[in-house]
């Protein structure tokens, strides 16, 4: 067995909306080429958490946030980062498909034009290669010409996958990405995590506790901003440390 | 039959009998019927509405289209005495002064609604907003008064002879500048136009700017784009019908607006390629002229300038249905 590697290290974040304080000291490390699942109850700060990797938060006025996350050692919210580069590193799929108004070709290629040029070869390659990645290349290599909202919900979310490793990231922020699915679909996805995780480092956000359990090597209960409990899976599920996480998962809160 | 099954039945018939026809149903099956005739008709009176001023345009237009045949449309004479008359100069200025309009109204327009959606502190919002909404609730004669007793005398002091010295020499566009700085004339009625049309631009811009998923522009922005890269392929694909359609409505005003460009346009039956001199445009043309004119062939020359405008509108709404439908086919199939 090899060392671990962390690829994310948040030290003491705190963060505000206004004057709200939606995540209080939260220390985490991430491991490289892991999945790592969010758990807690609604506004617990998870999808917070998730936001301030890749600084999503900073679109919207009044939010801010205190401490360090490391990247690869590198502080990611220091003055300095530049945020566009750090998206391209840190890609995002959201809790409901969000596929651009262009074709499905022109959606993937969205992201790789940004910050590569590449031959029109090569960019075939890419997109065949990203939307294999994201197991939906069967489906639509004959309609690569269509508009990506022809395609089903679950397609969609596939496309956002695929969108999203084009660009070649080092880390997958999902963020509850099977919440507005069907379960055949949620099967896709849940499936298409254990193979990315060989590439990628993979941080998800989820209200599925079944689903936490199934995908992901490590787990985090948060609640009311607060990291409550944060360890291997197997171990939060079967053995929680702490009464809270016992009682969030075993149904009797939350 | 066995007993239950009876029994079954009859449950069932005491329980639909609530869905049974009562005189309270049909009073609102009524009512359905008569909003539903009520809807359709008010439908169908906007286009016996639009039939009956066609109709009553051509009707009214008849001599002079018979007088004048085609010809109407590139004759720039304009002579009540004679009783000679000629669109050009009108046509000319009204697509001009609405060309420069749109030129200058619709980057600004854009600038503003991307600043007020993307950009903006949320203190300035409100501010600007309103300021906005008020601007298009100006009355157009005060922008003639404005444009004619304080607009065009500083422009033909402090900017007209500039661009006189320094664009009217240029090839290929110069021709548009020449001529005396007058202040008045159809560049001036464009610039006039321009501000007229941008509030209600930038208005319809900002709204349908608004309506844009957060999520669909964080996918963009979480790719690695820029402001500008997401309003450049996420926003504007997404709000092009919007878009297209504040374009027109401020075009519609610009080509129909009359009161401002009468007091700044100058009003003259002369022919001039320099947009600096004096012009006419069709409803300027029609709003002074109406009152004065006698003799069946004025009056009818003036009520086919009038069926003209209507075209030209007709015209320009079907080219941005045309450009939508392109739009829409790049975007990639739908099924």
């Amino acid at each position: 067995m090899t060392a671990k590697k962390t690829k994310l290290e948040v030290k003491n974040l705190n963060f505000y909306y206004g004057s709200f304080h939606a995540l209080k000291g939260v220390n985490l490390e991430i491991e490289a080429k892991k999945v790592t699942a969010f758990i807690g109850p609604s506004g617990c700060g998870k999808s917070t958490l998730l936001r301030t990797f890749n600084r999503m938060f900073e679109l919207y006025p009044g939010m801010r946030s205190e401490g360090e996350i490391l990247l690869d050692g590198n502080n990611i919210l220091g003055r300095d980062v530049d945020v566009n580069q750090l998206r391209a590193k840190v890609g995002m799929v959201f809790q409901k498909p969000t596929p651009f108004p262009m074709s499905i070709y022109d959606n993937i290629t969205f992201g790789v034009k940004l910050y590569e040029k590449l031959s029109k070869a090569d960019m075939d390659d890419r997109v065949e290669w990203a939307l294999r990645k994201a197991a939906l290349w069967e489906e639509v290599k004959d309609k690569l010409r269509q508009s990506g909202n022809s395609l089903s919900g679950g397609q969609q979310q596939r496309l956002c996958i695929a969108r999203a490793v084009a660009a070649k990231p080092e880390v997958l922020l999902l963020d509850e990405p099977t919440s507005a699915l069907d379960p055949i679909s949620t099967a896709h996805i849940e499936e298409l995590i254990h193979e990315l995780k060989q590439d990628y480092t993979i941080a998800i956000v989820t209200h599925n506790m079944q689903q936490a359990a199934r995908v992901s090597d490590y787990t985090a209960y948060m609640y009311l901003g607060e990291m409550v409990e944060f360890g291997a899976t197997d171990d939060i599920f079967t053995a929680p440390k702490k009464k809270a996480t016992e009682d969030y998962i075993t149904g009797k809160f939350g | 039959m066995p007993p239950s099954m009876d029994q079954a039945r009859l449950r069932t018939e005491q329980s639909m009998q609530k869905y049974r026809n009562t005189p309270n149903h049909q009073r609102q099956r009524l009512l359905d019927a008569a909003f539903k005739n009520l809807t359709r008709a008010a439908a169908f009176l906007v286009l016996a509405l639009l039939l009956g001023i066609l109709l009553s345009l051509l009707v009214g237009a008849m001599p002079s289209i018979q007088a004048f045949g085609w010809s109407f449309l590139t004759s720039s004479d304009w002579d009540p005495v004679a009783e000679k008359f000629g669109a050009l100069v009108p046509i000319f200025g009204t697509l001009a002064t609405a060309t420069i309009a749109l030129l200058i109204g619709v980057p600004v327009s854009f600038g503003i609604a991307l600043f007020l959606t993307e950009l903006c502190p949320v203190w300035l919002k409100r501010p600007l907003g309103i300021a906005i909404e008020l601007l298009a609730g100006i009355p157009s004669i005060i922008y003639g008064i404005w444009g004619l007793f304080v607009f065009a005398p500083f422009f033909s002091d402090h900017i007209q002879p500039w661009m006189i010295d320094n664009i009217g020499p240029l090839p290929g566009i110069g021709f548009l500048f020449q001529g005396a700085p007058l202040g008045i004339g159809v560049f001036t009625a464009g610039l006039i136009l321009a501000i007229m049309v941008i509030p209600f631009i930038a208005s319809v811009m900002r709204d349908v700017f608004e309506v844009v998923p957060a999520m669909l522009k964080e996918s963009a922005y979480g790719l690695g784009s820029t402001t500008w890269e997401v309003v450049r392929h996420v926003v504007l694909p997404y709000t092009k019908t919007g878009v297209v359609g504040g374009i027109m409505l401020g075009l519609g005003r610009a080509l129909g607006e009359t009161m401002a460009v009468t007091f700044v346009i100058g009003n003259t039956a002369l022919f001039s390629t320099s947009l600096f001199d004096p012009g006419n445009s069709i409803a300027s043309a029609l709003a002074n002229e109406f009152a004065e004119a006698h003799g069946e062939l004025y009056l009818a020359s003036l009520i086919e300038l009038g069926l003209i405008l209507f075209f030209i509108t007709f015209v320009v709404l079907a080219c941005s249905k045309l450009l939508l439908l392109r739009l829409k086919r790049q975007e990639g199939r739908q099924h």
